[in-house]
C-alpha cells in the first residue's frame, strides 16, 4: 500500500448490478482499490458477498444484458470497462488471466490438454510455428508437474484427477505470461492434501514469473497462508482492507472480528463456543439504510445513530495502514481489535 | 459389551460391483469403498470420521445407518446387532438412530412446508396424533433455534442455516439416541458454520446425544469429536481421542493430513516440517498391495507392499495401522513438527 511505483490493475468507483424478477441485485456497490506488482492481494468473504462478480469485471465476463457496471477498472492504463471488444481480447490471457473454482467445468471434455493449452497460446500467437506450440505447451506441463507430459499431452480432461485437472488450468492461465493472474476459488472443490499443493505451486510460479495474484477465497486458513494484503468483503462492500498480519492480530472492523472468531481453528481445544454472527448475510435487492452490517453488528451504535443512517466508508485505522469501513471511532476500532475476546 | 457404548461397527466391508462384466457376465470388479472398519461410538460423545473425498466416509455412514446394506460385517446398536434387522425391527431401528445431511436443499423437500418436513419421521412411524403433532414441531423448531412461528413457510423461504436447522429438527423428531451427521456445515458460510456446530453441541450437551460426525475439515472436528477416525481408501488406519490424533498424529497419512491444513495465523506461514503428498489417491477399485497409503508414503519399504498393518494398539497405546508409527512426543495443542 506504500507501494510508489504505478499500480498493475486499479480499481475505482465499481458498481455492478443485475436486474431480476425481484428487483435490482446490487452486487458490488462502490468498491475501489490498487494492485500493485508482484503483490498477493485475498479478497475475502461469504457467498454473495460480491467478489466472483468483481473480480468477473476485471476481465469484462459479466453477461452485458443483465449486469449495468459503472466506474473504471484500469489495466495498464486501458479503461477495461469501456475498452472495445479487440482491446478486450488483447488483456484476456495476455495481461490478466483466470483462474475458477471447478477445473473440470472449465476444461471441455471433447479437446485433448494439449490442444486446450495451445489455443491460449495461438489465440496470442497466431504465427507460432506448430513445432513452437507444442514445445511451448510441453514445458508449461513441466512447469506445473504434470507428470510423464509427452505421454498425457493427448490425453482428455476425465483421464485426470482434480488437482491435475487445476493444474491444467493453471498452465492454460499462464501460457501467455499474463502480469495478473485471478484465482477465483481455485482449491475449494479440491481435497486438503491437494490444495495445499497447488498454493505451492501458485507461489512457486508467482515467483518464477514475478506476476501479481489476486485469489478470491472463502477461506481465511488459505488467507493466512498465501496474502500479502486482504480486502473483506460484506454484501459488495469492502469493509476492511489490511496488511494479512494487521488483519489477524489486529482487525479493524466488527466484522472481520466475527469472521476470525467463528472459525474452528485447528490449535483451538475442544468445545467451548465459538464466536457466532447471529443471522445471515442480507439480501443484495433490499439492504437497509446505513451500514450493511448494522443488524448483526453487536458494536453497533444504536438506533439512530450513524450506524443506521449513514453508509460508512473506507479511511484509514490505526497504525498498520489499515483501511476500515465503521462508524466507531479509531481508538475502539483499534483497542478492540487488538484485544483478544473481539466478541 | 459394556453399557457406555452407544453403537459399535464390525468389520463392516461395502463393495458396489462396477459396470464392468468377466467371464459368464458376472461383474469382475468392484469399488471397494468400505473395506473392513470398526469402531465404537461412545455413548453421549462424538466420533469424528475425517478423511479426503472417496475416502468411504459417506457410505460408511449410509451403511451404519443402513440406508444401503452392508456386504459383510456387523452393526450393533445399544448391543443389538442391527445388521439384518427387517420389516418392523428395522422401523423401530430408525427412531433410535436419524441422520443430517449434507445439502439442506436437496434434502428437504420444496413442496412440503417445514411443519409437514419436521413431522414427517412421526407419521412414517405412525406416531403422528394430529391433535399433538402441531406442538411438537413447534417445540422441535424451538429447540433448534427457529421461530416456531414459521412452520407454514416453505424450505426456500429460509437462509441455508436455517435450513440446516430444519434438518435437524427432523433427525431429533423422534427422540433419537444417536445422530449421524454426514458433513452437517460443509455447504454452510463460516459465520454460519459456527451457528449450527454450538447447537449441534448444545442439543448433545442437552439431549445426551451420540454423534458419528463426518468431515473432510479437520478444524470442524477437531472443535467438535472427542474421538476421531482418520480413513483412507476404504479403510481406517488411524483411531483415539482427538487431543491425541491432533497432538501427536502416529500415522504418517495422519500427519500429512494434519500438515496439508491451512495455517490459521499469517505468523506460522513457512513453518517447519510441512509434509507434502505427492500424487493423488489411488482408485478403490484396484487399491495398492499391502498398505493402501504406500504409493503416497514418505516411509514405505517393501515391507509395506507385502503385509498390510493391521489396525491396532501401538506400545504407545495408540491405535494405528502402520508398519512404522511416528513417535512423536506429546505436546498437546501445537502442530506435527
Amino acid at each position: 500500500m506504500s507501494n510508489t511505483a504505478a499500480p498493475v490493475l486499479s480499481v475505482q468507483n465499481l458498481r455492478v448490478s443485475f436486474d431480476t424478477q425481484d428487483g435490482t441485485v446490487r452486487a458490488v456497490d462502490d468498491i475501489s482499490f490498487d494492485v500493485y506488482a508482484g503483490e498477493t492481494i485475498c479478497i475475502v468473504g461469504e457467498s454473495g458477498s460480491g467478489k466472483s462478480v468483481m473480480a468477473g469485471s476485471i476481465m469484462r465476463l459479466n453477461n452485458s444484458s443483465t449486469a449495468t457496471t459503472e466506474g473504471k477498472i484500469l489495466v495498464n492504463g486501458i479503461d477495461v470497462l469501456t475498452a472495445s471488444e479487440e482491446e478486450v481480447r488483447g488483456i484476456r490471457g495476455s495481461e490478466v488471466a483466470m483462474i475458477f473454482q471447478d477445473p473440470m467445468s472449465a476444461l471441455n471434455p471433447y479437446f485433448t490438454i494439449g490442444k486446450q493449452i495451445a489455443e491460449a497460446y495461438v489465440v496470442h500467437h497466431p504465427g507460432a510455428s506448430k513445432r513452437e506450440v507444442h514445445d511451448v505447451v510441453l514445458a508449461m506441463m513441466i512447469k506445473v508437474g504434470i507428470p510423464s507430459p509427452e505421454k498425457r499431452i493427448d490425453e482428455y480432461p476425465h483421464q485426470f484427477s482434480g488437482g491435475m485437472r487445476q493444474r491444467i488450468v493453471i498452465a492454460i492461465a499462464l501460457i501467455n505470461n499474463p502480469k495478473i493472474l485471478i484465482a477465483d476459488e481455485p482449491t475449494t472443490a479440491l481435497d486438503v492434501t491437494v490444495q495445499a499443493q497447488i498454493l505451492d505451486l501458485m507461489m512457486a510460479l508467482q515467483k518464477e514469473f514475478g506476476m501479481t495474484i489476486i485469489l478470491i477465497t472463502h477461506d481465511l486458513g488459505v488467507v493466512a497462508e498465501v496474502a500479502q494484503d486482504v480486502i473483506v468483503m460484506y454484501a459488495g462492500h469492502i469493509v476492511e482492507q489490511s496488511h494479512v498480519d494487521a488483519l489477524f492480530h489486529s482487525p479493524t472492523h466488527p466484522y472481520s472480528w466475527g469472521l476470525l472468531g467463528s472459525v474452528a481453528s485447528y490449535g483451538a481445544n475442544k468445545r467451548g463456543d465459538l464466536y457466532t454472527i447471529s443471522g445471515s448475510p442480507p439480501s443484495l435487492i433490499s439492504l437497509s439504510a446505513g451500514c450493511a452490517f448494522h443488524p448483526r453488528c453487536v458494536h453497533s451504535m444504536g438506533s439512530a445513530s450513524a450506524c443506521m443512517t449513514i453508509q460508512p466508508t473506507l479511511r484509514s485505522v490505526g497504525a498498520d495502514g489499515s483501511r476500515s469501513a465503521c462508524h466507531l471511532s479509531d481508538e475502539v476500532l483499534v483497542s478492540i481489535g487488538r484485544g483478544s475476546d473481539r466478541s | 459389551m459394556s453399557s457406555d457404548v452407544a453403537l459399535q461397527a464390525i468389520d463392516l466391508v461395502k463393495h458396489f460391483p462396477t459396470g464392468s462384466k468377466g467371464l459368464l457376465g458376472r461383474p469382475d470388479k468392484s469399488v471397494r469403498a468400505v473395506d473392513g472398519v470398526s469402531f465404537t461410538l461412545r455413548k453421549g460423545k462424538t466420533l469424528g470420521i475425517v478423511g479426503e473425498s472417496g475416502c468411504g466416509k459417506s457410505t460408511l455412514a449410509r451403511v451404519v445407518t443402513r440406508l444401503i446394506e452392508p456386504t459383510s460385517g456387523n452393526i450393533l446398536l445399544d448391543g443389538v446387532d442391527i445388521t439384518t434387522t427387517s420389516g418392523k425391527d428395522l422401523r423401530n431401528m430408525r427412531r433410535q438412530m436419524q441422520m443430517i445431511f449434507q445439502d439442506p436443499v436437496s434434502s428437504l423437500n420444496p413442496r412440503h412446508s417445514v411443519g409437514q418436513i419436521i413431522a414427517m419421521p412421526l407419521r412414517v412411524q405412525g406416531l403422528l396424533d394430529e391433535e399433538h403433532s402441531n406442538e411438537r414441531v413447534k417445540e422441535l423448531m424451538q429447540l433448534v433455534g427457529l421461530n416456531p412461528e414459521h412452520f407454514n413457510r416453505y424450505p426456500h423461504e429460509f437462509s441455508g442455516g436455517q435450513r440446516q436447522r430444519i434438518g435437524i429438527a427432523r433427525s431429533l423428531a423422534l427422540n433419537p439416541t444417536v445422530i449421524v451427521a454426514d458433513e452437517p456445515v460443509s455447504a454452510l458460510d463460516v459465520s454460519v458454520q459456527a451457528q449450527i456446530l454450538n447447537l449441534l453441541e448444545r442439543l448433545q450437551t442437552d439431549l445426551g446425544l451420540s454423534m458419528i460426525f463426518i468431515a473432510h475439515d479437520l478444524s470442524v472436528v477437531r472443535h467438535i469429536a472427542d474421538d476421531v477416525a482418520v480413513m483412507y481408501l476404504g479403510k481406517i488406519v488411524e483411531i483415539g481421542p482427538a487431543e491425541e490424533v491432533y497432538a501427536s498424529p502416529a500415522h504418517p497419512y495422519t500427519k500429512a493430513l494434519l500438515s496439508a491444513v491451512p495455517i490459521h495465523d499469517p505468523s506460522e506461514r513457512g513453518g517447519p516440517g510441512r509434509i507434502r503428498l505427492q500424487g493423488d489417491v489411488p482408485s478403490p477399485i484396484d487399491p495398492p498391495s499391502g498398505c493402501r497409503f504406500r504409493t503416497r508414503c514418505w516411509k514405505a519399504t517393501d515391507l509395506c507392499g507385502a503385509v498390510e498393518p493391521p489396525l491396532q494398539a501401538e506400545a504407545s497405546g495408540r491405535v494405528v495401522a502402520c508398519h512404522f508409527p511416528e513417535e512423536t512426543p506429546v505436546s498437546i495443542g501445537k502442530r506435527p513438527e
